[in-house]
């Protein structure tokens, strides 16, 4: 599901609401039947940031493994998920480098493979390619789909990418700024071995269109 | 209770001047060894004073005016509150003026030797420390602009520069004396010597400072060497330049002080606090004391405060991405922070971050 | 960066001209002959009348400028022999050894840098992770920054002698009083340097403050520690040196300072002050040294 509004509408702090990285000054959120605090206290979801947020000093293997030495993991259990989860980013052979050594695209693969690696029931991605170039982003949205056909994760996706969007979700919800608010929720029925080909066809253009129009809307106010 | 503080300051003001008054009176009141009640009561007008005084400098409904007097008055409590509990403990526990003098003893001693710390002061203060940091921070002024001209001196001069600014220096008190006797010239020689080097650096470090795009548009103008330098690159090596006064205004002190340990004639704060010393009168030497510490803070303030009319205070923060220190400023422009807490003297942060960060 | 090395690889002189190797020893050179040449005039009060009994002439006035007993300004040669003399004729133990006194001022420095040092770095973690001592702390700390500690080190010396306390300890805590400062300063600001995002990471793992410090804040602040270091070890030996002026102490380089400064013995002054300036870069090439290390351990570009 994604999230998708230009930038001051809220969704990012949506967002953080729900990674109870921020309180809501009203209104109840219900995160899997737990509230926000209870869930990041079960560790239950993971985020991705806009930037990697590596921490410069650890190799890619140990930065995969701070949340895992932090919720008291064993060595070997250790060892065994950061290997699992660098293979489903596609990044073996780099566990002994460090950040600098790698490109964006490559450090926020391995910030999701640290998101994913203490095995979260939802990931919480807040614009997590938006810092990236266009060619690095098709390639990683690419990826980020096949990824979620493995794992079944829920994936709540903050953006401000039509394309991003529509080609990643089954639901996006379009939001408008000054006050931030929903103005459409759209459900999609795309193949779920899609490609980015898929970009092409009617259907999808038909979705981006219905997402365009629901962005203009919420900027007729203030035009 | 706190919280209801924050929201009235006329309870904050009330609060502040009972305690502190009970506080004033409990100190001029005391005698030797007085009962554990009496203890109790100070340390709970010291907590209250300390409560009023958080709760002063948390109150964010002022007027601009009253802003900036709240400003002054915060450190100013603070430190009333320090001389007061000096002041109990000192008579309280009975402590012998040999060891620790109390407040109102070096009061006395201040107003009845005032004329001997004025000549002192005018010795060392006004002719060896102005005199020298004037001197060193001109002198490495002016050779970091010959070094930015010669690319070679630069190249030759820096690393000594740099290797000079962390030895210590004050060592050559002993030869300056020798070869410009025991006035305050020798002190000044000193002084000299000490400043010159953080200077140099700072200043070299400065005309680098200004960004390539600025450089390149000042190309672009065809301007001249001397254009771009006074027109770009001294205003850019301003803030540098200034923290090396400032810097350089806590050195001076120490070492014309220092300096006179080698030998002066009988008159000077250094001479002073090391004869006194010998003679166990440490109220005299608190007194000095208390001149160095208020003319090193005024000094150091001054200069802090030159700064912060120019605006470069801002400007290096934005320069170098690098923000202020945490509960510091406010102390700073004050002169109650006396170096240490500048980049320049902390040496530099920012490339050592920029190497671990890739 | 390959493409020009290959292309034009520069001849030996040129890269030392284009390094600060070649300029550095040109300055040196200049430097020792300036020196050289002013240690004739700086010495004429004293030679003159030597030299006119020699009957004058360039090569006695050098010679005699050069070789004075107790001059103004002693030659390089005559330091460099100062040193040999203390340094390598006698043993280090005996108080004739300059190396002896170096051990004196050193054994005070290093104990009063790692004192400050612990005490610099527990009031940073104090400060950080309690709001109130942020506030009730940090102004005592700059409070007690106003007092020139090197100016009183006499008094300190002297009040604590006269309660008993004598030898290293003393001198050992002027050294961390000048120490501690920078070390909390820089620590603070380094504790404090993570940015939030990476704080927020740590929060979405619910990890507890002292996980936060140890895995985040501690090795963001490792830069910021060296820094301070740097800066606190050069001001601990100038702190031992001074705590050594006032009390007649019979060892160590201040009390060499000292002593040569009553009895006119230059040489001795310049002989000390060499070892201090030795002492001293030494000192901060090994805490760089260790950051060195320490950076590259922690995956820094080399």
């Amino acid at each position: 599901m994604s999230f998708i509004g230009p930038s001051g509408c809220g969704k990012t702090t949506l967002l953080r609401v729900i990674a109870d990285l921020e309180q809501a000054t009203d209104g109840v959120i219900s995160v899997n039947d737990m509230t926000p605090n209870e869930a990041r206290r079960k560790r239950a979801y993971g985020y991705v940031f806009q930037a990697p947020a590596l921490y410069p000093w650890r190799t890619i293997e140990r930065n995969v493994g701070l949340p895992l030495e932090i919720m008291g993991f064993g060595a070997t259990e250790r060892a065994r998920r950061i290997q699992l989860n660098l293979d489903l980013v596609n990044l073996n052979g780099f566990e002994k480098k460090f950040p600098w050594q790698l490109s964006g695209g490559m450090q926020q693969r391995v910030s999701i493979a640290r998101a994913l690696a203490f095995d979260p029931k939802l990931l919480l991605m807040d614009e997590p390619f938006g810092a990236l170039d266009e060619i690095v982003r098709d390639k990683l949205n690419q990826q980020l789909l096949e990824l979620w056909g493995r794992t079944r994760k829920t994936v709540v996706f903050v953006t401000h990418s039509i394309p991003e969007a529509v080609f990643l979700s089954s639901r996006i919800v379009v939001m408008s700024p000054r006050p931030g608010r929903i103005i459409d929720v759209i459900e999609t029925n795309f193949p779920k071995n899609r490609t980015l080909d898929i970009r092409e066809t009617p259907e999808f253009l038909q979705v981006a269109h219905r997402v365009r129009e629901g962005l203009r809307q919420g900027h007729s106010y203030d035009d | 209770m706190i919280a209801a503080l924050h929201r009235n300051p006329l309870a904050v003001i009330a609060t502040l001047a009972v305690s502190g008054a009970l506080l004033w009176l409990m100190a001029h009141l005391v005698t030797v060894k007085p009962g554990v009640l009496f203890w109790i009561s100070v340390l709970v007008l010291w907590a209250l004073v300390w409560i009023g005084n958080d709760a002063l400098s948390g109150i964010s409904t002022l007027s601009p005016v009253a802003t900036r007097f709240r400003n002054l008055a915060v450190p100013a409590i603070f430190g009333l509150t320090l001389l007061l509990l000096w002041q109990l403990v000192v008579k309280g526990f009975g402590i012998s003026p040999v060891f620790l003098p109390a407040p109102s003893d070096i009061w006395v001693r201040f107003s009845t030797s005032f004329a001997t710390l004025k000549a002192d002061f005018i010795q060392t203060f006004l002719r060896a420390v102005l005199a020298g940091w004037a001197i060193g921070s001109l002198a490495g002024f002016l050779v970091a602009i010959l070094c930015d001209a010669w690319g070679f001196l630069r190249r030759g001069l820096l690393p000594l520069g740099n290797l000079f600014a962390a030895l210590p220096i004050v060592g050559v008190a002993p030869i300056m004396v020798m070869w410009f006797g025991f006035d305050w010239q020798s002190k000044a020689a000193v002084v000299v010597i000490m400043t010159f080097f953080p200077m140099l650096v700072n200043a070299v470090t400065g005309l680098e400072a200004s960004g390539h795009l600025e450089r390149d548009l000042m190309r672009s103008y065809g301007a001249s060497y001397f254009d771009t330098l006074i027109k770009l690159r001294l205003p850019a090596a301003m803030p540098f330049i200034f923290n090396a006064l400032k810097i350089n205004s806590t050195l001076a002190l120490i070492g014309a002080i220092v300096a006179e340990f080698f030998g002066t004639p009988i008159v000077g704060m250094g001479f002073r606090i090391s004869t006194e010393v010998a003679r166990f009168s440490l109220d005299m030497v608190w007194a000095e004391i208390a001149v160095a510490a208020i003319a090193g803070s005024a000094f150091y303030g001054l200069i802090a405060r030159k700064q912060g009319e120019r605006g470069d205070v801002q400007h290096e923060e934005i320069s170098d991405g690098r923000g202020g220190d945490r509960g510091i400023d406010g102390w700073n422009g004050l002169g109650l922070c006396r170096g240490g807490d500048d980049p320049a003297q902390m040496g530099d942060a920012g490339p050592v971050c920029r190497l671990l960060r890739g | 960066m390959t493409l020009v090395a290959t292309a034009s690889r520069p001849s030996l002189p040129a890269a030392l001209a284009a390094g600060s190797t070649l300029p550095v020893a040109i300055i040196v050179l200049i430097t020792i002959v300036i020196w050289y040449a002013a240690a004739v005039p700086m010495n004429k009060v004293l030679t003159q009348p030597l030299i006119d009994a020699a009957g004058g002439g360039l090569l006695n006035t050098l010679s005699i400028s050069w070789s004075l007993p107790r001059p103004v300004l002693p030659a390089p040669h005559q330091v460099l022999a100062e040193l040999w003399n203390t340094v390598f004729t006698v043993e280090p133990w005996r108080p004739r050894s300059l190396l002896y006194h170096c051990w004196v001022t050193l054994s005070s420095t290093l104990l009063g840098f790692v004192l400050g040092t612990i005490l610099g770095v527990a009031l940073a973690i104090a400060i950080i992770h309690v709001k109130a001592l942020n506030r009730s702390l940090l102004p005592w700390i700059i409070a007690s920054q106003t007092i020139p500690i090197l100016a009183i080190a006499p008094m300190i010396i002297v009040v604590l002698g006269s309660i008993g306390l004598t030898g290293l300890l003393p001198k050992s805590l002027i050294s961390m009083y000048l120490c501690f400062f920078p070390v909390t300063i820089g620590m603070v600001k380094g504790l404090t340097s993570p940015d939030p995002m990476q704080l927020d990471l740590m929060r979405t793992y619910n990890a507890s403050t002292s996980q936060v410090l140890w895995k985040l804040r501690w090795p963001s602040a490792v830069p910021f520690l060296f820094t301070s270091l740097k800066v606190a070890i050069a001001i601990a030996l100038v702190g031992a040196i001074v705590a050594e002026l006032p009390t007649g102490a019979q060892a160590g380089i201040g009390a060499r300072l000292l002593n040569g400064s009553y009895y006119g013995q230059t040489q001795q002054i310049w002989g000390a002050l060499v070892a201090a300036a030795v002492m001293s870069s030494g000192l901060v090439w090994l805490v760089g040294f260790i950051e060195r290390r320490v950076a590259r351990a922690m995956g820094a570009e080399t």
